[in-house]
């Protein structure tokens, strides 16, 4: 996957028998261990890594909970609780998997976050961003079909209330309303086909990731610096430095992942959804899941008609379009510098965002009256500038500060400046096998 | 290289290792629930026993009842069918061995032993699965009487003891026991 | 450390817990946090309380509410023997059936029975109840959960504060009181401020004072009876609650100790390296 030529020699006769059949260890070889890496990459950047476990967390749980669970109406509530009650550690698995998606999330929107940051997207990594998009769009498909499975109040009536956006596009709207539910409401074809879906996409997830992570070898990781690699001491190997780095990174992240799971199960998740589906009655107050608020915000801020647009109308648009925007944001960024670090503007503008983005998923758990509408309005002024005004005027008015010349020569003066400089030549010595 | 730097290449060969053993067991230990899982969980244990009413059954009747997921046939025999199984030696049989959870493993298939034993001897209570593949065999037919099984062709006499065809074992017999005259509890 | 990681850290507790919570304006008054033993890292049921609280439930509760997924066999975590658990079980008539002639019929319970509902179905116990059919109560304790308010919720986070179901059924139950001069009392409705979805609720208030009656001398008050059936629900509700700690604790320890390994190792590795 790696651009450049293979370092790859293997020792064994077994193994040049292998490589000259398969290059399975080739790969393997130049992708996770001789592949260079910047040397100041900092734990920010672990995150791709948490990602791929937390990825096979999910599968592993989740094909584990698919022996156990019933994708029935009539079966569903009560399977779950056969999971809680008598299954062989089944509370355990089932616990990891609905929090798991939680730290799913809490991981890729740092991941994302930190790549709007440092400015990952720019050129010529402008398919990695769009590939990463399309996960986190799989990912937001797969959570929702996800909580719908237990059957519970919450499951049942998000899955009216999501399904129902799809009722704001004008003429074809209500079928394709009832082509997704197979029905006139959510009921058990419903079910069916989301248990099918919810199974199938996390190997579609998968599939992309390779993608995501071959664009990746093909221009090299970004860096704090956002200078792109020129020389050998520059980088250092993929193993043993970067694996152990986000190793460490990994159990520091399972330590909180598990620190939800066996103290505090059930606080990322709503307690109506304790209380078997009832397609008779709704819950006083709807509420996505924590990750999916600032877009519920986004839907709920649009409470007027524009020209011909309805509200119900207009939210929808403004919702998916608060996701579509960040497929277009490599070309929205007309800055010639990468990282953040060097525009001071642009990050006061990110750090905004990001705050801006916290209230409006806060505001997305509020009920849509009083003073908390005119703010999810503002909120989302705000969210849609950032990437339509803020990032287009910013890069062509914004003084940059200086650029060091290279990753190298900015690792030195950081380090010249806390006093614990080491001789160059040792920086030099991990990268000889390039 | 001095002594200074192997002590030093030692305790980093320590710590390695240290690392990658406590890798290794925290992930054995991660292995474990998801194997635990599949073992039958705590609602199909508890209904590992089951109690059946006989008292309506009259000699040259059979009942099945479900056990484990698998039918158990209970039979009152008749005089006619005691007699015959009796009648046949043990060393002339495919499979010697009792097969009788309720007795040691080197019971041999007297039909004294395949019966719910001295007193009852014409109930008999067996696992209706056939012991070549599983498939269930059909009551009162096949060439000695007892059961046949219609998916490869085993025939069981009179006290379902294999006598011809790919079965390699008498019918098995489950723990039970008689609670009270009329009632079996079976697991 | 850099700016962007410092930054995100600082946010970082505030992105985690914008989570879903409940509207305002109910219950009037929010329920009153109590001392459980079940609560924190090293939290137990306690047997006795347990027993009790079983006591009130079949006593007190079950004449309108089930608690269909409990089945009798698990009380034995309450400290009950089997004898004294199928004893229990043979208490109730279960339905089963069909018989060899095709009906339904009843028999006593046993061990691996779920306790029966009082009702039928959902429509039997709206239609025998002024309309409202009395909730199950095996998850009710998970059920209910009264909106926290910000702060309050991030700092749940750190106390490890999961009891708001048993602390909601307890101040629930102690909290029926005469309505206010003015306030307009729907027939058939009970005051209650604690209420989650309103100012009252169908129920009326129901154990008082010395109503039942305990074996192991606690007292007979419906203050310890509130306490004792709330963490009776919430063992119906987290019957694993004690090993999911159990485990965490042991967990914490080997990833502190893992980590701490880890992060010795990634010293050393990068021990010559500027970064």
């Amino acid at each position: 996957m790696s651009g450049g030529h293979s370092t790859y020699s293997p020792k064994t006769g077994i193994g040049r028998w292998f490589d000259a059949r398969l290059p399975l260890p080739r790969l393997v070889h130049d992708s996770f261990v001789s592949y260079p890496v910047p040397r100041n990459l900092n734990y920010a950047y672990t995150f791709g890594g948490i990602l791929s476990l937390m990825l096979v967390v999910q599968i592993v749980t989740g094909i584990v909970l698919a022996m156990h669970y019933a994708a029935s109406t009539e079966l569903a509530f009560d399977s779950v609780e056969k999971i809680m009650r008598d299954v062989n550690s089944g509370w355990l698995i089932r616990y990891l998997h609905a929090n798991g998606a939680s730290m799913f999330f809490i991981a890729v929107y740092i991941h994302i976050f930190r790549g709007l940051y440092y400015g990952s997207y720019k050129a010529p990594r402008e398919l990695l961003w769009i590939l990463g998009v399309i996960i986190y769009l799989l990912m937001m498909a797969t959570a929702f079909m996800g909580y719908v499975l237990p059957w519970g109040q919450m499951s049942f009536w998000g899955a009216t209330v999501i399904t129902g956006f799809f009722t704001a596009i004008p003429l074809v709207g209500e079928w394709i309303q009832t082509l997704l539910l197979g029905g006139f409401a959510v009921d058990n074809p419903t079910l069916n086909r989301f248990f099918s879906l919810h199974y199938l996409l996390p190997f579609m997830i998968a599939g992309v990731v390779v993608l995501h992570v071959w664009a990746l070898h093909v221009t090299g990781q970004t860096n704090p610096t956002g200078i792109e690699v020129k020389s050998k001491t520059d980088t250092v190997a993929f193993t043993p430095y970067a694996t152990i780095k986000d190793g460490f990174a990994m159990i520091v992240f399972l330590a909180m992942f598990a620190y939800f799971v066996f103290y505090i199960p059930n606080y990322l998740g709503h307690a109506d959804n304790y209380i078997p589906a009832d397609p008779l009655k709704t819950p006083a107050h709807i509420v996505p899941e924590w990750y999916f608020l600032p877009f519920y915000a986004i839907l709920r801020a649009i409470t007027f008609n524009i020209g011909p647009i309805d509200s119900k109308l207009g939210g929808v648009l403004a919702m998916f379009g608060a996701i579509a925007v960040l497929f277009f944001v490599p070309w929205l960024d007309t800055s010639k510098v990468r990282s953040a670090v060097y525009r001071p503007w642009y990050k006061l503008f990110f750090w905004l965002f990001l705050v801006n983005a916290v209230f409006l998923g806060w505001l997305g758990s509020r009920p849509a009256e009083g003073w908390y509408i005119p703010a999810m309005q503002v909120s989302t002024l705000f969210y849609f500038a950032f990437f339509l005004v803020v990032m287009p005027i910013l890069g062509l008015i914004e003084t940059p500060r200086r650029l060091p010349n290279s990753i190298t020569e900015a690792v030195l003066e950081k380090n010249k400046g806390s006093g614990t400089a080491h001789p160059t030549g040792a920086t030099a010595s991990p990268e000889t096998k390039g | 290289m001095s002594a200074n730097e192997s002590t030093e290449h030692n305790r980093r060969d320590f710590l390695y290792i240290a690392t990658a053993m406590t890798g290794v067991v925290g992930a054995g230990a991660v292995v474990w629930p998801f194997i635990d899982q599949m073992r039958p969980d705590a609602s199909t244990l508890a209904l590992a026993t089951v109690e059946v009413d006989v008292s309506a059954i009259e000699p040259g009747m059979s009942v099945t009842a479900k056990w484990r997921g698998k039918p158990i046939f209970i039979r009152n025999r008749t005089d006619a069918e005691i007699e015959e199984a009796k009648s046949v030696s043990v060393d002339q049989l495919p499979d010697q061995l009792a097969r009788n959870e309720n007795l040691g493993a080197d019971a041999p298939a007297s039909d004294l032993e395949r019966s719910a034993g001295e007193g009852k001897e014409n109930w008999i209570v067996m696992i209706g699965s056939c012991t070549h593949l599983g498939c269930v065999p059909l009551g009162q037919a096949g060439d000695f009487g007892g059961w046949f099984c219609p998916c490869h062709g085993s025939h069981y006499d009179t006290a379902g003891r294999i006598r011809s065809g790919p079965a390699p074992e008498n019918l098995h017999i489950p723990n039970y026991e008689f609670i009270s005259d009329t009632v079996i509890r079976i697991g | 450390m850099n700016s962007f990681i410092k930054g995100f850290a600082a946010l970082g507790i505030a992105l985690g817990a914008a989570h879903a919570v409940q509207a305002a304006e109910y219950p009037l008054v929010k329920p009153v946090e109590q001392d459980w033993s079940f609560a924190g890292p090293f939290g137990t049921y306690e047997r006795s309380q347990l027993q009790r609280g079983l006591k009130v439930y079949r006593e007190g509760c079950a004449a309108c509410h089930g608690l269909e997924r409990v089945s009798f066999r698990t009380l034995e975590a309450l400290g009950y023997s089997e004898a004294q658990v199928r004893a229990l079980a043979a208490e109730y008539e279960v339905e089963d059936g069909p018989d060899s002639s095709g009906e339904m019929f009843t028999r006593p319970a046993i061990p691996s029975d779920h306790f029966p509902s009082p009702f039928p179905n959902a429509a039997a116990a709206a239609a025998a109840n002024n309309g409202a059919a009395p909730p199950d109560l095996s998850l009710i304790a998970k059920a209910r959960a009264v909106e926290r308010g910000f702060p309050t919720f991030v700092f749940d986070i750190f106390t490890q504060y999961a009891e708001s179901g048993p602390d909601y059924i307890y101040s629930l139950l102690t909290g029926y009181q005469d309505a206010p001069e003015g306030y307009n009392q729907q027939p058939g409705t009970y005051y209650n401020p604690h209420f989650i979805a309103g100012t009252s609720l169908s129920m009326p208030d129901p154990i008082s004072d010395g109503q039942i009656t305990y074996d192991d001398g606690a007292p007979e008050t419906q203050d310890q009876y509130a306490h004792d059936v709330a963490a009776f629900l919430m063992w119906t509700a987290e019957p694993h609650l004690e090993a999911r700690k159990r485990m965490g604790f042991n967990v914490m320890i080997f990833l502190v100790l893992f980590g701490g390994l880890v992060y010795l190792t990634k010293r050393k590795v990068w021990g010559g390296v500027d970064h």
